[in-house]
């Protein structure tokens, strides 16, 4: 068979091409760059969802953020509703590749690639986002730890599009953040990361969020930091046993770009600037966009 | 299959044949023989094949030329009328932005997406704009010096204006 694109106008056009067995592609910037890298090359069968309107649409209600599948990082980046109420997603679109993959990269596409070290992954985790998922013969809607199987895998079937990324807003006290150990500026992919939500009753926090980043097969939330948090004024102590538990929870891999040692090491590093970065933002502290830098992390 | 496909470059319409897996990249330097954007890596790492879709920056080098069917694309051959330059082109030459030239169409490109957004950048975002564009020679100093200088004298009629009380 010789390849094909079709580009398709509506999402009832894009599901029939997938059942007929298409792939999808809307910024390229995995699917492409991931064949140009020799990943796995170009599926022969492409459906382009680029043009589907009704998938480009971001839509703040009172309280939730409905994101379509293409609304793109750079959107994301800039939207005020996710800049002040889900400042961890700020925190992971705004150091996404560099402007031009933020300008094509989507939302929808970050998650279906599914990678392990993706920037958006912890941050949606963490708010509880929920995923819509369509295909020929119905719809269904999952959550992300329900959508994330392994690297480069998801429970989608493949004849399922992700449609809509869906956020119940948290409460305004709540603050957030998505911290990265990176190497160089632009078109850098996580060494090891960290999410953290927080928000305090009093001086005591009420609610905690912990999720890792490219220090396991999955994005996945740390329960016992969690607990380790909850409950503490989130002073370094209990920052200190966050943190720890987070190392214990990490099974990373050795690459090219860090050793499994050193993931694990630095995971204690920066689970601690993301959860003082959340503590900071929840007590109202103006912590700028993204965290990463402003916690000290990153070259400069 | 190739198949017929349409490309709007620089304003022209071009009437081509495209195999479905051809990068932006690769129909515009081959087909339509326009050789300004460069293929550096050919996996979105260096930025030198950046060109404008619908005003965005993209590496074309990982973009699907049939994505690009209907959308306005923009090569640093376009930034300016034939034989002229643009305020930032004439920059790069009068700060030393040039070295190789390798990187050059794609910082053009690059900073002339930073520079159309409202607001004049610091210098800490040219440099966050630009980092997804290697220049090999290392030159960044004259490239950042000439955007800036473009933000600033860009800049400069709207404050003037807003000091004479406008």
């Amino acid at each position: 068979m010789s390849a094909s694109l079709r580009v398709a106008s509506t999402v009832e056009e894009a599901v029939h091409e997938l059942a007929a067995g298409a792939r999808p592609v809307a910024g390229g910037t995995d699917l492409v760059v991931g064949a140009r890298q020799g990943k796995a090359p170009l599926p022969q069968r492409l459906v382009a969802i680029h043009r589907i309107e009704k998938l480009r649409r971001i839509a703040a209600h009172d309280q939730s953020l409905r994101m379509g599948a293409l609304v793109t990082h750079a959107e994301l980046a800039a939207n005020p509703t996710v800049r002040s109420r889900l400042t961890a997603l700020a925190d992971a679109c705004v150091i996404v590749g560099s402007h031009a993959t933020r300008a094509f990269g989507t939302i929808g596409g970050n998650l279906m690639n599914a990678s392990p070290a993706m920037e958006t992954g912890g941050p949606l985790l963490c708010l509880d986002a929920t995923v819509a998922l369509r295909s020929a013969s119905g719809a269904r809607r999952v959550g992300i730890a329900e959508l994330l199987a392994g690297p480069g895998q998801t429970t989608a079937a493949p004849d399922e599009l992700l449609e809509e990324v869906y956020v119940a807003l948290p409460p305004t006290d709540t603050g957030s953040s998505y911290v990265r150990l990176e190497y160089r500026r632009a078109m850098e992919i996580a060494v090891v990361g960290a999410t953290a939500v927080i928000r305090f009753d009093g001086d005591r926090i009420a609610h905690a969020r912990v999720a890792i980043t490219a220090l396991a097969p999955t994005i996945r939330r740390v329960p016992d930091a969690e607990a380790a948090l909850v409950g503490s004024d989130a002073g370094t102590e209990a920052a200190q046993i966050a943190a720890r538990a987070v190392a214990a929870a990490s099974e990373p891999i050795s690459d090219i770009r860090a050793s499994s040692r050193y993931r694990t090491a630095m995971a204690t590093v920066v689970a601690r600037r993301a959860i003082a970065v959340a503590a900071a933002r929840a007590k109202g502290e103006d912590i700028p966009v993204p965290a990463s830098t402003a916690s000290g992390g990153g070259p400069r | 299959m190739r198949v017929a496909a349409t490309l709007k470059v620089n304003g022209t319409l071009y009437p081509l044949e495209i195999e479905p897996h051809a990068s932006l990249l690769r129909a515009v330097r081959e087909q339509i023989a326009l050789t300004g954007a460069k293929e550096g890596c050919d996996d979105s790492e260096c930025g030198a094949c950046m060109m404008l879709l619908d005003g965005e920056p993209v590496n074309s080098c990982s973009y699907l030329a049939l994505q690009a069917q209907g959308r306005e694309v923009t090569t640093v051959e376009g930034l300016a009328p034939p034989g002229e330059l643009s305020d930032l082109q004439r920059a790069f030459l009068e700060h030393g932005g040039v070295q190789c030239g390798f990187c050059t169409p794609g910082m053009l490109i690059s900073a002339t997406a930073l520079l159309r957004r409202p607001g004049t950048p610091s210098e800490e975002e040219v440099r966050t704009a630009l980092a997804g564009n290697l220049c090999r020679c290392t030159g960044y100093e004259g490239i950042v010096n000439a955007v800036l200088a473009v933000a600033r004298s860009r800049s400069e009629p709207l404050e003037s204006a807003r000091t004479r009380g406008a």
